[in-house]
């Protein structure tokens, strides 16, 4: 085999992918064949035209799993692809060269149903363009090539590229290289108010206030986008931006996730999180903290918190589990969230059975496994709290800081009277909440002697099989004797400096925050069923930077901000969008709508209602009453939903506190992660439940309504200015006339609507606890109040560009 | 028409758009065919296109008993069961299998049903006294008493039952059939969820999971949508107080030529699907109160269906409205009734359960049949797994309970393809295994499946490098039990 580095890829695949999207949807031209014929790139390569096929089309019977495989036929590895056939006299699957010998090509080409490939009963077939590719790649000599996520990155040279002027940062280079491939050009820089909008979501997850837009468009200075983005990389803001990718990775949540679904105390360990992004804690000892920091010497309470991170998982109080049955499913939860966390890797595959695409033997997962599976804890923890042991005690100062946090709270509640009457009923709530408050964080922790680690046949808990230690998949990169057996050196492995993996899908989930889109588009799958990197020099160049920096985030991060790749509009003509909609090529600007959590926090911010304080106990703002108990059991078991005051209702999103068995609606419906596994990549979706969350759900008419006093306070004095001052809030631009002239027939509408009807203008305006100005005539704020909520509701606003 | 209310193929292919998403449309590629403008009011298209057959069933209606009631007491007779009373579990029944740790070491006496039984119908099935009304529809059902499951505890046998694997994160049924087959309604959304309390055992109920609605790593435009009683039918449905319906509308006019002001100058197609989204939340506002309020059902349903059937929110007012759900072409009206986890006093909750149910139960699929509507609705009543023969906790004349029990069970299917008055499979004569056609999770569902004319092994969506399917890589279709 001759193994082949990262420069001897290419990706014709992708022109093809486009070229077989163009035939496919225009079917005008001549035969099929022959259009066949036309796409096939001149010259098939393995990684990138021939794998894919054999994964998705072949593995299953022909791959890595020994118990399925059929015939003793295996094309996961070049020996087996070029094993002479055991089934017949002297014949080979393939023959490179030959087709008239490769009995590979004689059944992807038969119909006969005893001998086509693959067959019927397996409901997989090949399209004709897959088997001309497969003729072809054979015609050509068969060659064979490593994977090319298991090869460790080299860099390359720069590329040449038609426009020297272009590029502001090396990636610029690797994007123009592919454009001037396909005849493009990049789209020229976005203007400046659009793209202040999309830097502050992307590096804050809030909008830009007018002020620094007017900030940022006064100053013509080279430096000043520069500067611009080290404000905001500077900002706390950033911190609780880059934590929300990350909870949804570690499947952060506020309860135990299971059955009762209990609360739990991990708060904690979220605010470490957000602390360590804006402290730029390098990623290495990021990751590493939350991998062992309890294992560290001289371990500080910090990286012991860090260590939560494997205790997130679901636990149960069910009562009739299985103890072992359960504590091997929170062992499991920790392997398979390594795999696609860090690994990029579905690891969960070879839970039951060797893995079916990728080189992951059974044997390789419980070695893995075995790292997770020394914490001294109960599968089945009874109580009527959440947590369950190895603990972490929450240290004295952060005690006091939680019943100060009470104090606010409570007194809040009690001058708003939702706390009927005594002192003393107080005093009770003030008790059972700083109980709730003060349980111990879920950390992780080794056993003084280990416990022994079997194969699980078939993935069942108490089928124990043959004995594994501590190691890892010899096909990513084989645990070196230095390390120790445990989960301190399984994280030096994950930054070994040749580790073929762990910065290509950090980077990865980066580019994908910013441009909406991983350079490999399955985040969580580098293996061999998962995508093909659009851009492959460019993530290696990016990997090994990122590791040369000493992990450092920010540098990461300013990189790709810096980028022409990134700056270019993301406006474009119908045409353009046709030729590329997932915009792969990134010859337009990111165009993505907002995250769940940026949806409601714009509202807040525009608003003026934003109350932006770091950390804490998870809080809870409006919520439709009694989703909680419609799911939950009675009496000792039933929790409802006790809505927060004051505060609590305008903190940023991600503080919400998130109930596994029934999160926030009105989040979720925006495709927030369920956060009930590690989740590496959210949905993007259109429902008409959303709309009628911006339209209905009093969170965004309350918004409007305090949005709607501030256009009158501070937008100007006529109908007009306000408006636009309004529009300008809500989308970092300037209304034209016409945008101004629709909104001011609507504010001119439901003015003489309200004025004939005052007592619906009373009514809308009620919504909401925060108090009302008394200044403006409600007949005039209520029409304010709908305009302000169309312009929440535009597409425009809810997009980052 | 109306400008707005067109759509191309494209749009409705493209990501974020109404009927698919972006994975969905990689999938779809090769058969794509061009096509001119579609009524956006049209029905949402599934991914499967046409269906693999000829389709028996057009909806379910699934009235799921969460809890795992008893079918002993229900509709696996057993007298020997009756006659040894008290005596031990023998271990060659028990066979070594696994039971919860409820009752893995206490003392296994054998009890008997507590409910006296009777043959009803032309068809004999034996049905407890407990269920009068269910016995007088006997031969519209068909009982499976054969069924099984690999999940012994209510999280795992729940989610097993909606989603085929017992670790939750995959697609519910419901959101299966939303993504294969669409939707045959634009104003509602295809998998609806109602929920009711039971009577029984309330104070100790097993709770739900909102994600066993949920659509799992399917676009969450398939997730079931909850109909709630009180105020908001479904969340966020209502306009806020202040706006009516006129204003609304007359906002939403502006809104939208907003949108398209900005879509002519950006080529996302995005921003038409969300306004499409708009519309179809606007229609809702009307098409949800509309079949939500019951008030126009005339008086002799409301008598078929039981008193209960005017308390919103209750098992029997649920049944009404999954009726009205059906007539409206919604693919799967999702019930779940809360209460039937009788692990002791199981004489008194049960008896409550049963009264919960039986009427509207009945009450649906004879109403159903009346509007000639059961002829291509599929309705299946039961719960995720059965209860043991011998008694949970302490065994006395008066009381008893019961623990779960995975091994056998009995559900009835009734409407579209499915035999009438059939008992099918058998238990052996103590109800603790099955003797006689065993009928798996995955072989009901695979069932279910193929009278909504699909193939259960080919309907996938590839995720994380792999395809997966309700069924996981098991399932058969049951054809003994359809006509």
């Amino acid at each position: 085999m001759k193994p082949i580095g990262i420069t001897d890829i290419y990706y014709p695949l992708l022109f093809i992918g486009l070229a077989l999207y163009q035939v496919a949807c225009h079917p005008i031209a001549s035969s099929e064949t022959d259009q066949t014929q036309q796409s096939l790139p001149k010259e098939v390569d393995f990684n990138f035209h021939i794998r894919p096929i054999l994964a998705d089309r072949c593995y299953k019977c022909h791959g890595p799993d020994k118990n399925t495989r059929e015939a003793g036929l295996r094309f996961d590895i070049e020996e087996g692809a070029f094993a002479l056939l055991d089934t017949s006299e002297n014949r080979y699957a393939i023959v490179p060269g030959n087709l008239k010998t490769s009995e590979l090509v004689h059944r992807i080409s038969s119909r006969d149903q005893e001998i086509m490939m693959p067959p019927p009963e397996s409901n997989l077939s090949l399209s004709p363009f897959e088997i001309a590719l497969l003729r072809r790649w054979i015609k050509q000599g068969a060659e064979w090539k490593s994977h090319w996520a298991f090869i460790s990155p080299v860099n390359t040279e720069l590329p040449e590229v038609s426009d020297p002027s272009w590029p502001r940062t090396t990636i610029d280079y690797f994007i123009m290289e592919q454009l001037d491939q396909l005849g493009w050009k990049p789209m020229p820089r976005e203007n400046k108010a659009k793209l202040i909008r999309r830097l502050s979501f992307d590096v804050r997850g809030l909008p830009p206030s007018p002020d620094e837009i007017d900030a940022f468009l006064a100053d013509t200075s080279p430096e000043g986008y520069e500067q611009l983005i080290d404000n905001m990389l500077a900002s706390e803001a950033y911190g609780e931006r880059m934590a929300v990718e990350w909870l949804d990775l570690a499947r952060y949540g506020d309860t135990q996730g299971y059955h009762h679904d209990f609360e739990r105390n991990m708060w904690p360990w979220r605010d470490w999180v957000i602390g360590a992004f804006n402290q730029n804690l390098p990623y290495d000892q990021f990751v590493s903290w939350q991998m062992a920091g309890d294992l560290m010497p001289d371990a500080t309470y910090e990286h012991q918190l860090a260590t939560a991170f494997n205790r997130n998982h679901k636990t149960t109080q069910e009562c009739g589990v299985i103890d072992e049955e359960f504590r091997v499913e929170y062992v499991v939860d920790r392997t398979n969230t390594l795999g696609a966390a860090f690994l990029g890797l579905t690891l969960g595959c070879a839970q039951c059975h060797d893995h079916k695409y990728d080189p992951i033997s059974q044997e390789e997962y419980y070695g893995l496994f075995a790292f997770f599976n020394q914490v001294p804890e109960k599968g089945k923890w009874q109580s009527f709290e959440g947590t369950a042991p190895p603990y972490l005690e929450i240290p004295k100062e952060k005690q006091q800081e939680i019943q100060a946090f009470i104090d606010r709270r409570l007194s809040i509640e009690y001058e708003n009277q939702s706390i009927q009457d005594s002192a003393e009923t107080y005093r009770w709530v003030w008790e059972e909440e700083l109980s709730q408050l003060l349980q111990p964080i879920m950390v992780m922790a080794d056993m003084d002697t280990l416990r022994p680690t079997h194969v699980l046949n078939r993935g069942v808990y108490d089928a124990k099989g043959k004995p594994v230690v501590a190691t890892t998949p010899d096909a990513i990169l084989p645990f070196s004797n230095e390390f120790a057996k445990n989960r301190l050196g399984l994280s030096k492995w994950l930054f070994s400096r040749d580790h073929p993996l762990t910065a290509r899908v950090a980077v990865n989930r980066y580019w994908q925050m910013l441009f909406g889109r991983g350079i490999v588009s399955t985040p969580e799958d580098f293996g061999s069923q998962g995508a093909l990197p659009s851009h492959p020099r460019l993530l290696d160049w990016l990997a090994i930077d990122f590791r040369e920096s000493g992990w450092d985030l920010k540098h990461l991060m300013k990189q790709m901000l810096m980028s022409a790749t990134y700056r270019q509009t993301a406006t474009v003509h119908e045409q353009k969008w046709k030729l590329d909609p997932d915009n792969i090529f990134l010859s337009r600007g990111p165009q993505m709508r907002l995250s769940a959590e940026m949806i409601r926090d714009q509202a807040l911010a525009i608003s003026g209602l934003l109350v932006q304080q770091l950390g804490g106990p998870g809080v809870k703002p409006y919520q439709p009453a009694d989703l909680w108990i419609e799911v939950s059991s009675g009496g000792r078991y039933q929790r409802k939903y006790m809505q927060g005051h004051g505060p609590d209702l305008y903190r940023r999103s991600m503080y919400t506190f998130w109930k596994r068995i029934q999160p926030p609606p009105a989040m979720m419906i925006f495709d927030a992660a369920s956060r009930n596994n590690c989740t590496v990549k959210r949905q993007s979706t259109s429902t008409p439940m959303q709309a009628m969350v911006l339209l209905n759900d009093p969170q965004f008419i309350e918004a409007s309504r305090v949005f709607a006093q501030r256009m009158v306070k501070e937008g100007g004095i006529t109908a007009r200015d306000r408006i636009k001052f309004g529009f300008r809030c809500a989308t970092s631009r300037f209304p034209d006339v016409e945008d101004i002239d629709i909104l001011d027939q609507l504010f001119q509408t439901g003015l003489a609507a309200f004025e004939k009807n005052p007592e619906e203008a009373r009514l809308l305006l009620q919504t909401g606890e925060s108090p009302m100005g008394s200044q403006v005539d409600p007949v005039e704020l209520a029409a304010y109040t709908m305009v302000a909520s169309t312009l929440i509701n535009m597409v425009e606003s809810i997009h980052k560009s | 028409m109306d400008p707005l209310l067109q759509i191309t193929r494209r749009h409705f292919l493209s990501r974020g758009s109404l009927g698919l998403g972006a994975v969905a449309l990689s999938s779809l590629l090769p058969g794509c065919k061009p096509s001119g403008p579609q009524d956006l009011t049209a029905t949402i298209q599934g991914m499967l296109g046409q269906t693999h057959r000829a389709p028996r069933a057009k909806r379910v209606i699934y009235l799921f008993q969460s809890g795992g009631p008893s079918q002993l007491e229900l509709f696996d007779h057993k007298a020997l069961l009756q006659k040894r009373w008290g005596e031990q579990l023998p271990p060659s029944v028990a066979k070594g299998q696994r039971v919860t740790e409820f009752t893995a070491s206490q003392p296994k006496p054998m009890v008997g049903s507590y409910a006296g039984f009777q043959q009803h119908g032309q068809s004999g099935a034996w049905v407890s006294d407990l269920l009068p009304y269910t016995a007088k529809i006997a031969d519209e059902l068909c009982i499976i008493r054969s069924m099984y499951t690999d999940a012994i505890n209510h999280d795992p046998a729940l989610t097993f039952f909606q989603t085929g694997s017992q670790q939750s994160g995959r697609p519910s049924m419901g959101s299966w059939l939303s993504y294969g087959l669409g939707s045959d309604n634009s104003n509602l959304p295809a998998f609806c969820v109602l929920l009711s309390k039971g009577s029984g055992r309330a104070m100790a109920a097993q709770p739900l999971l909102a994600r066993l609605w949920g659509s799992g790593f399917l676009s969450s435009q398939h997730q079931g949508v909850q109909f709630r009683s009180g105020k908001d039918p479904v969340l966020f449905i209502n306009n806020p107080e202040g706006i009516n319906l006129s204003s609304r509308r007359m906002m939403l006019n502006h809104l939208q030529q907003l949108n398209k002001r900005y879509g002519h100058k950006d080529g996302n197609p995005e921003i038409h699907a969300r306004m499409v989204q708009y519309e179809m939340a606007y229609r809702m506002q009307s098409s949800v109160p509309e079949v939500t309020d019951l008030s126009d059902e005339p008086e002799h349903i409301f008598d078929l269906y039981g008193p209960e059937a005017r308390i919103p929110g209750t098992y029997s007012a649920n049944c009404l409205l999954a009726r009205r759900l059906a007539e409206r072409d919604v693919k799967f009206i999702q019930l779940y009734h809360q209460g039937w986890d009788q692990h002791n006093s199981l004489p008194d909750h049960l008896t409550k359960q049963c009264k919960d149910i039986d009427q509207p139960s009945a009450a649906l699929v004879m109403d159903l049949k009346e509007r000639g509507l059961l002829e291509d609705t599929l309705v299946i009543w039961g719960g995720e797994f059965g209860r043991t023969n011998y008694c949970q906790g302490k065994l006395t004349r008066e009381d008893f309970g019961r623990d779960h029990h995975p091994y056998c069970f009995s559900m009835w299917m009734a409407g579209a393809g499915i035999k009438r008055g059939l008992q099918y499979g058998a238990t052996d004569e103590l109800g603790y295994n099955i003797v006689e056609n065993p009928v798996h999770v995955h072989d009901f569902q695979a069932t279910m499946l193929h009278l909504l004319g699909i193939d259960h092994e080919r309907l996938t969506f590839k995720h994380q490098g792999r395809r997966y399917r309700l069924t996981d890589v098991h399932g058969k279709v049951v054809t003994d039990i359809l006509t």
